[in-house]
C-alpha cells in the first residue's frame, strides 16, 4: 500500500507520529495523477504540483492531505467550468463559503474535478470536456454528477473531495467508485459559491475513503452561513471519535427501493448488509413509503424548473463564453445555443415548459404537493425507525455510452437517491460489497440533522466489513489489499 | 358620445436604504459605473441573495401609510425574462403574496374628495442601466451596462383603475410622492428616475359597466409628463373609438419631445414571466409586534398636516403648500413653537423664504436659517424695530450665514427711525430740495406724495418708520 491509498485520518496519525513527512502524502497523490489521470480523467484542472507541495505547512496538518473540489464549487483564482463550454474561460473571482471554511484550516486543494455539465447527469458523460472513467473498470462510468471527485478519491489522486448532490450526485458516484459519500441535511452546508442547479435540492458534501474521514470533513464544511438564506442556524455538527455501537437500533429497509428494477447482484449485497446489521445487534424491518415511486417524476419537474431559471444568467453578457450575433438578443441566444450541451438544454426546456402559463398548476404545483407527500412518508417512517436503508443505486456501474441514448432510463436509475433530496434529509452511501470487481453502495438515511447517527451506523458497518479497505487495480499495478 | 376614463397607475420607487436589497453594496447615485457591485448584484455563478431587513420595513411602512393590509407570510417570486441589464435574467420580485394589499389613498378632485384603491405594494430589485453609445439604441453600434443600480430596492405601488382624469392622476402621483418623502423611504425625484411611473388608460361610454381596452404608457419621466401623456392618449383613444375603430391593447411610449405616444412592437408584449417561488429565500415572517412598531414610526403625513394647518388659521392654499413640503413644514412647526402668529410665519416662509430658496435651488435644511432666527426676525418687525422692507433685505444673511438679525441691524445701524424730531428734519430737507414736486402735489397730483415718501426713505436708508413718515409728511404738506 502507498500513502495515496490511506485515508486522511490514518495519514494524519502517521504524520503526527512523525512516521511520514507531510510532503510525502502530497507527492504520493501527485504521483497518482501522473500515473493514472490520463486514464481516468478525473480532473478538469490541476494545480501546479510545485505549488501544491509548497502549500504544505508544518503548523497546519490538513495542508498535507490533498483535497479535490468539484468544478462547480468556486475556488478563487481557479477555473470554474461546471464542465460546460459556456463557462470554459471562467475563473472564479471569489471563494465559496465551504472553501473559506477549508482555508481556515489551510486545506490543500489539488484540483477541480470533472462532472456532468452543471451537475446534470448520473455518469459524468455529460461533460463538455469528455467523460471520467471508473477506476474499477475503465470501460465503465464512475457515476455522476460528482464522478470526477469520486474517481479521484478512489484512485488516490486526492485523499478526499467535495461534491454536490441534487438528486444523488454525491452518493451514486461514491457507490460506483467504492468510496463514502454524504448528502447532508438541506441547509447545514452553505450553498454560497456552489453554482446552482436546483436551489431547493442542492447540497455540498464530502466524498472520502471511509466514514471517519467523512465525519471529519463534514464537521469542517457545515454550519450556519449568513450569506445563504436557506442555511439553517442550528447547533453545528462537531466531530468526536466514532464508536460504531448500533446495538438495539431500529433500521427500516425501504420496501419500494428493493423491488423490481434492482439488479439481483445488488440486492444480494443489500441482503448481506442486513445480516451484518443484525449481527451487530440492530433490528431490521421492512417499511413502506407509498409515495416514493413518484419521486422521479416529481424531481424531473422541480429540478428542471429551478434549473431553467438558475441557468438563465449564462448569456454571454458579463462573463463566460460569448457567441457572436447582430443584436444583443441574437448574441444571447447563440451563446446559449452553442454553449450548453444537449442534456442541459433538455432540462432547461423541460423546466421552462412546466413553469409556463397554463402548465404551472398542472405540473409545478402538483409536483410540490407530491414533494410534501414524500417528505411526509419519511417523517412517518422515522416515528418507528432510527434510520432507513436502501441500495444507493439499483444497478451496477454501467458501461460508457450504454445509457446516453436513453435519458429516461438514466433518470430512473436515480430512484433511490432522489427522494432524499426531495425530503431534505441526510443520507450516506458506503461500500457494502462487490460484484466481481464492481463496488456496490448501501444508502443509510436519517431524519434531518441526524448526521452523527448516520456516521455511527455507517461506522459500525464499516468496522464489521472489509469493503472500504479494497482499492482498485489499475494498469498492472496491484496495490489492493 | 360622452366617455369616461379609467386610469390605473403603477409606481416604482427606489428606496433610500443604505445598502441594496439582496447584498451589502451601497445604494448611491452618481458613482463611476460598476463600482458598486459584488457577486450577488452582478449575478455571478454561485452567488445568493440575502434580504435587507430595512427594505422590508420601508415596504411595510409604505403599505401602512397607504392603508394596506400587510401579508404576514409574504414571499418572493422569480420573474423570468431575458434582458442584458438583468444580470440573472430573472428579477426577484413578488407575485401573489406581496407585502401590502387592498389599500387606498384619498385625493382632492374638482368634485370633492375621492378614494383611489391601491391593489398592491411590493418589494423587488432594480435592474442595471443600459448606456448606448450615441445615446440612442437605434443606430448605436455599442452598448454598455452599469450595474450600480442592479439590486437597488424598488417598491412597486399599483392602483386600481379608479382615476378618471389626467388631473386626478397627477394629484394621486404627487400625493404618493409626498407620502414616500415624508416617510423618508424615497426621495421622489421623477426627473432623476428614483420614482418612475407607468399608467394604463382606457375609455368607455359613460355609464358602461365594462372597462374599455387599455393601453399601457411608459417613459413618463416627470409629473408634468404624466398629465400631458394621459391627455394625449385619452384624446387618441376617443378619436379612434368615435371613428368606429377599436383601441389595440399595447404598450405605448411617451415621446416627450414630440408630445405624443407611440406604439411599441407587439413582440415585446408576448411575455410569460414564468413566476415561481424564489428558492434561495425563505418566506417573510411579519408579526403584529413588528407591524405595530413600524406603525408607531409613521410621521405626520401631508393630509394630517393640512388639516392641522387649516385649524391654525392658514388658508387652504397656504395649508396645502406648506403641508406637502416636508422641510418647510418641519421648519414651520418648529417656528410656531417659538412664535405665536402662525399665519405670519406661513406668509414669510411661502413668499419671501421660498423665493430666496428658489434662487439658490436649495431646500431650507440646506441653508443656515433656523426657526430661532426666523422668530427673531419676525419679533423685530412686531416690535417696530425694523420695517418689513429691512427684514426682507437682511433675510439672505440669515439664510446664507445664519447671522442673527438683531446683530445685523445693530452692526449696520438699521434700526428703524421712530424719532419724530429726527424724521421731521429729514422731511423738511426733502420738501426744500423738491419744491417743484411739492407744488405738483398741491395741485392735486397724488403720485407726488409717494415720491416724497420715497425720498425720505432714501435719505434714511430705508430705516424710517413708514407709517410715521406718512403721518408727518401729510402734516408738513398741510
Amino acid at each position: 500500500m502507498e500513502l495515496a491509498d490511506l485515508s486522511a485520518h490514518e495519514l494524519l496519525d502517521l504524520i503526527s507520529k512523525k512516521e511520514i513527512s507531510p510532503q510525502d502524502v502530497v507527492k504520493s497523490c501527485i504521483d497518482r495523477i501522473e500515473k493514472y489521470e490520463p486514464l481516468i480523467k478525473a480532473y478538469l484542472s490541476i494545480r501546479d504540483p510545485e505549488e501544491v507541495i509548497n502549500s504544505v505547512r508544518e503548523d497546519a496538518p490538513y495542508s498535507a492531505i490533498p483535497i479535490a473540489i468539484k468544478d462547480n464549487i468556486l475556488v478563487k483564482g481557479l477555473p470554474n467550468t461546471c464542465a460546460s463550454k459556456i463557462l470554459s474561460n471562467f475563473i472564479a473571482p471569489y471563494n465559496a463559503t465551504v472553501i473559506e471554511r477549508l482555508n481556515e484550516k489551510a486545506f490543500n486543494i489539488i484540483g477541480k474535478t470533472n462532472l456532468d455539465e452543471f451537475a446534470m447527469g448520473s455518469s459524468t458523460e455529460n461533460s463538455a470536456f469528455g467523460p471520467t472513467r471508473n477506476p474499477w473498470d475503465l470501460e465503465r462510468v464512475p457515476g455522476g454528477s460528482s464522478g470526477g471527485s469520486a474517481a479521484s478519491v478512489a484512485v488516490g489522486s486526492a485523499i478526499w473531495a467535495l461534491g454536490s448532490d441534487t438528486g444523488g450526485s454525491i452518493r451514486q458516484p461514491a457507490s460506483f467508485c467504492g468510496v463514502v459519500g454524504l448528502k447532508p441535511t438541506y441547509g447545514t452546508v452553505s450553498r454560497y459559491g456552489l453554482v446552482a442547479f436546483a436551489s431547493s435540492l442542492d447540497q455540498i458534501g464530502p466524498i472520502t475513503k471511509d466514514v471517519t474521514d467523512c465525519a471529519l470533513l463534514y464537521s469542517f464544511i457545515s454550519g450556519h452561513d449568513p450569506n445563504d438564506s436557506t442555511s439553517l442556524n442550528v447547533e453545528p455538527y462537531r466531530y468526536s471519535p466514532l464508536t460504531g455501537d448500533i446495538k438495539g437500533m431500529k433500521i427500516g429497509l425501504i420496501k419500494e427501493l428493493l423491488a423490481e428494477g434492482v439488479d439481483p447482484s445488488v440486492e444480494k449485497c443489500i441482503r448481506d448488509a442486513i445480516k451484518t446489521f443484525q449481527d451487530l445487534g440492530a433490528i431490521v424491518e421492512e417499511v413502506s413509503l407509498p409515495h416514493i415511486s413518484y419521486s422521479v417524476p416529481t424531481y424531473y419537474i422541480l429540478a428542471p424548473a429551478e434549473a431553467s431559471s438558475n441557468l438563465a444568467r449564462f448569456d454571454g453578457v458579463r462573463y463566460g463564453f460569448r457567441a457572436s450575433g447582430k443584436t444583443a438578443e441574437e448574441m444571447m441566444s447563440n451563446t446559449r445555443g452553442e454553449g450548453f450541451g444537449p442534456e442541459v438544454k433538455r432540462r432547461i426546456m423541460l423546466g421552462t415548459y412546466v413553469l409556463s402559463a397554463g402548465y404551472y398548476e398542472a405540473f409545478y404545483l402538483k409536483a410540490l404537493k407530491f414533494r410534501n407527500l414524500i417528505a411526509g412518508d419519511f417523517k412517518k417512517a422515522f416515528e418507528n425507525f432510527d434510520v432507513l436503508i436502501s441500495p444507493t443505486s439499483p444497478i451496477l456501474p454501467f458501461k460508457l455510452g450504454e445509457k446516453v441514448e436513453n435519458p429516461l432510463e438514466m433518470y430512473l436509475s436515480d430512484i433511490c437517491t432522489i427522494p432524499i433530496n426531495l425530503a431534505g434529509l441526510p443520507a450516506i452511501s458506503i461500500p457494502c460489497g462487490f460484484v466481481g470487481n464492481l463496488p456496490v453502495g448501501l444508502q443509510i438515511i436519517g431524519p434531518t440533522f441526524s448526521e452523527s447517527k448516520l456516521f455511527e451506523v455507517a461506522y459500525g458497518f464499516e468496522q464489521a466489513t472489509p469493503f472500504h479497505k479494497k482499492r482498485p487495480q489499475l494498469g498492472g499495478n496491484s496495490y489492493g489489499v | 358620445m360622452e366617455y369616461e376614463v379609467n386610469i390605473g397607475i403603477e409606481i416604482h420607487a427606489e428606496l433610500l436604504t443604505k445598502s441594496k436589497v439582496f447584498c451589502s453594496c451601497p445604494v448611491q447615485f452618481g458613482a463611476p459605473p460598476n463600482t458598486l457591485t459584488c457577486p450577488v448584484c452582478l449575478g455571478l455563478p454561485g452567488a445568493l441573495p440575502v434580504l435587507n431587513k430595512r427594505a422590508v420595513e420601508y415596504a411595510i411602512l409604505t403599505a401602512l401609510a397607504l392603508n394596506c393590509k400587510v401579508n404576514r407570510n409574504a414571499i418572493f417570486h422569480r420573474k423570468n425574462y431575458f434582458y442584458p441589464d438583468l444580470p440573472k435574467n430573472y428579477q426577484i420580485s413578488q407575485y401573489d403574496t406581496p407585502i401590502g394589499i387592498q389599500g387606498y389613498l384619498e385625493i382632492e378632485t374638482s368634485n370633492g374628495r375621492k378614494r383611489i384603491r391601491i391593489r398592491r405594494v411590493h418589494l423587488e430589485e432594480d435592474t442595471g442601466k443600459l448606456i448606448h453609445s450615441g445615446g440612442r439604441i437605434t443606430g448605436s453600434d455599442m452598448s454598455f451596462i452599469d450595474f450600480n443600480r442592479s439590486g437597488v430596492p424598488l417598491l412597486e405601488i399599483v392602483s386600481e383603475p379608479d382615476i378618471s382624469s389626467p388631473e386626478e392622476a397627477k394629484e394621486y402621483l404627487t400625493n404618493i410622492r409626498d407620502i414616500l418623502v415624508f416617510l423618508g423611504v424615497c426621495d421622489g425625484k421623477m426627473e432623476e428616475g428614483s420614482m418612475r411611473c407607468e399608467a394604463n388608460v382606457s375609455i368607455r361610454p359613460k355609464g358602461s359597466e365594462k372597462l374599455g381596452t387599455k393601453t399601457e404608457l411608459k417613459n413618463i419621466n416627470s409629473f408634468r409628463a404624466v398629465e400631458r401623456a394621459l391627455q394625449y392618449e385619452i384624446e387618441r383613444q376617443i378619436d379612434i373609438v368615435s371613428k368606429g375603430k377599436e383601441v389595440i391593447q399595447e404598450t405605448r411610449h411617451w415621446d416627450e419631445k414630440n408630445e405624443r405616444t407611440v406604439g411599441m412592437r407587439s413582440k415585446e408584449e408576448a411575455h410569460d414571466y414564468r413566476y415561481f417561488p424564489e428558492p434561495d429565500l425563505v418566506p417573510l415572517e411579519i408579526d403584529d409586534e413588528w407591524i405595530e412598531r413600524l406603525r408607531a414610526q409613521i410621521p405626520e403625513l401631508p393630509e394630517e398636516k393640512y388639516e392641522r394647518y387649516k385649524n391654525l388659521g392658514l388658508t387652504p392654499y397656504e395649508a396645502k403648500l406648506l403641508a406637502h413640503d416636508l422641510e418647510l413644514s418641519i421648519f414651520f412647526d418648529e417656528t410656531i413653537k417659538l412664535y405665536s402668529n402662525p399665519k405670519n410665519v406661513a406668509n414669510w416662509l411661502l413668499v419671501d423664504v421660498t423665493k430666496e430658496l428658489k434662487d439658490r435651488n436649495k431646500v431650507i435644511t440646506q441653508t443656515l436659517i433656523t426657526p430661532q432666527l426666523m422668530t427673531e426676525l419676525l419679533t423685530l418687525i412686531d416690535e417696530g424695530r425694523i420695517s418689513g422692507r429691512i427684514a426682507k433685505e437682511i433675510l439672505p444673511e440669515l439664510i446664507d450665514k445664519g447671522s442673527s438679525p438683531r446683530k445685523i441691524i445693530e452692526e449696520k445701524n438699521l434700526v428703524q427711525i421712530t424719532d419724530v424730531s429726527q424724521l421731521t428734519s429729514v422731511i423738511e430737507q426733502v420738501l426744500k430740495e423738491n419744491a417743484s414736486v411739492v407744488e405738483e402735489y398741491k395741485k392735486g397730483k397724488e403720485k407726488s406724495f409717494m415720491f416724497l415718501v420715497g425720498q425720505v426713505m432714501k435719505l434714511t436708508r430705508g430705516k424710517a418708520n413708514p407709517k410715521l413718515v406718512n403721518d408727518l409728511l401729510k402734516k408738513a404738506l398741510g
